[in-house]
């Protein structure tokens, strides 16, 4: 009999455990198991970038991330982001520049410029929209995503 | 999905052990990238998800002057394009590298998937033919080298046995006067399948003027990446000019033999071989002399 398997890891800096079938990727276990919603499921096959995750530190899509891959690993999602203080400043940003309309990329938007500004907190327009060439909206038209991963930026560098 | 159990052997012998088990049920994960979107879209059904990346051997890169690079079959992308001594010798390997996919998707996926998977739009098997790249496999009989020219059979096919794995791929080190360059047509600037995509490698004389070898693949333009040995073989001795250059890339279009698809026709198809492979030609030449 096939059974479930256990698995531990560390989600926004707290260990977690849970239990998954194999085939299960992390979104499902984020959102399904864990009942954590902040990382959306767009495509389900890597196009959209809605469900980016960090994954020991680097952006991955949890839809092509199977949950038992977590097993030692320390994964930072959406809700991980703003504290008891107040928004990130990626947050921040998206809200003053209007960086959103439906919302459904914006986790995974601003999880994966965390990605980018977390090491370079200077990227340029070019690197800034290169490195998010894996995230689709289909609502804002981009210019606005950008224009807050820049002020986010600058925000952080100081 | 139907239910499907999950192995992580940290040897190469235990992995062979369980593929060899489970026959055409059992497949090798790497980065994930193709085999779970084929697994979700039903194009695939596997009992046991045999995982790579606990594999040491799997996951080394490991370049010197003289041997060459080993590169681990599940070295995902950021890792290889990370690693700067490996990025400045050769550079025709980090242009595949830095293209497939998106940020997300280099952070997972590896060069030894890419050609597993052995799809005729496989952006990283040109540049790994025309680098010399030789497929380090392993099964229960021990380990066995194949030319990556000879390594993809058809759509989606291998010569991996179910009962075999890639381990790793070997790079010869680079000659003195050698560049190599991979380009690919897309209809945007990211994100998406080559309708045509080309990777050249040369190596010129000490004065930079004549072609010693060349070595010319293509991609999307066949069933299998296409190894152009013809087209290659045509400048070896020839001086460096527009003429041999254009005289290869004549060469390397008769070596393609493209499909109409939605992508693209095979005019274009035809076409992008042509300009590509000038393309990559300067380029290479441009390298070897160190530009
Ligand atoms: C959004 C998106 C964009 C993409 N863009 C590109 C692109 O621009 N260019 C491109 O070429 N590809 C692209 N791909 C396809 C894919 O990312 C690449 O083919 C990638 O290199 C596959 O590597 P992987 O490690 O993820 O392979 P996996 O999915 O882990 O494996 C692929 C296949 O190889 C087999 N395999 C893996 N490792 C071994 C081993 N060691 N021994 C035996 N068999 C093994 C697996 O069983 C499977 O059949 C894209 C995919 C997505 C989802
Ligand atoms: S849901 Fe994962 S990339 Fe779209
Ligand atoms: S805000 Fe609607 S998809 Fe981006």
């Amino acid at each position: 009999m096939p059974g479930l398997v256990h698995v531990q890891t560390t989600i926004n800096g707290d260990e977690v455990n849970f239990l998954c079938e194999p085939r299960q990727s992390l979104l499902e276990c984020l959102r399904d198991v864990l009942g954590m919603t902040g990382s959306k499921e767009g495509c389900n096959d890597g196009n959209c970038g809605a469900c980016t995750v960090l994954f020991d530190g680097r952006i991955v899509d949890s839809c092509l991330v199977l949950g038992v891959e977590a097993q030692g690993k320390e994964i930072t999602t959406i809700e991980g982001l703003a504290t008891p203080e107040g928004l990130h400043p990626i947050q921040q940003a998206f809200l003053e520049n209007a960086a959103l309309q439906c919302g459904i990329c914006t986790p995974g938007f601003i999880v994966a410029s965390k990605g980018l500004l977390d090491n370079e907190p200077d990227a340029d327009e070019a690197r800034v929209r290169h490195w998010l060439a894996g995230n689709l909206c289909r609502c804002t038209g981009y210019d606005k995503i950008v224009r807050a991963v820049l002020d986010a930026g600058q925000q952080m560098r100081q | 999905m139907e239910w499907i159990d999950f192995a992580a052997p940290t040897t190469v012998s235990e992995a062979v052990g369980l593929l060899a088990q489970h026959g055409d049920r059992a497949r090798m994960i790497a980065g994930g990238t193709d085999i779970l979107v084929q697994l979700r879209g039903g194009r695939r059904s596997l009992d046991l998800i045999v995982d790579a990346k606990g594999i040491p051997e799997l996951n080394e890169i490991s370049y010197d002057p003289q041997n060459g690079l080993t590169l681990g079959a599940a070295a995902p992308c950021y890792r290889i394009y990370g690693n700067q001594t490996v990025a400045d010798a050769y550079p025709g390997l980090m242009d595949a590298a830095t293209l497939i996919g998106g940020i997300q998707i280099q952070g997972r996926a590896s060069i030894g998937g890419n050609l597993c998977n052995a799809a005729p739009s496989g952006d990283s098997i040109p540049p790994v033919i025309v680098l010399g790249g030789v497929c380090n496999i392993a099964g229960p009989n021990g380990t066995r080298q194949v030319a990556a020219e000879d390594f993809c059979t058809g759509p989606g096919r291998n010569v991996l046995e179910n009962n075999e794995m890639l381990v790793s791929i070997n790079f010869p080190a680079p000659q003195p006067h050698a560049g190599a360059n991979y380009l690919r047509f897309i209809p945007r600037n990211e994100m998406d399948i080559a309708i045509a995509g080309v990777g050249s490698s040369v190596v010129l004389d000490d004065s930079g003027q004549n072609f010693v070898s060349a070595r010319i693949s293509l991609a999307s333009v066949a069933p299998i990446p296409v190894f152009a040995s013809e087209a290659a073989a045509s400048l070896a001795g020839k001086p460096v000019s527009d003429e041999a250059i254009q005289a290869a890339s004549e060469l390397a279009i008769e070596a393609s033999s493209p499909i109409d698809d939605m992508r693209g026709t095979i005019r274009q198809r035809r076409h992008l071989i042509g300009v590509l492979t000038r393309r990559t030609l300067n380029n290479a030449v441009q390298r070897a002399r160190g530009g």
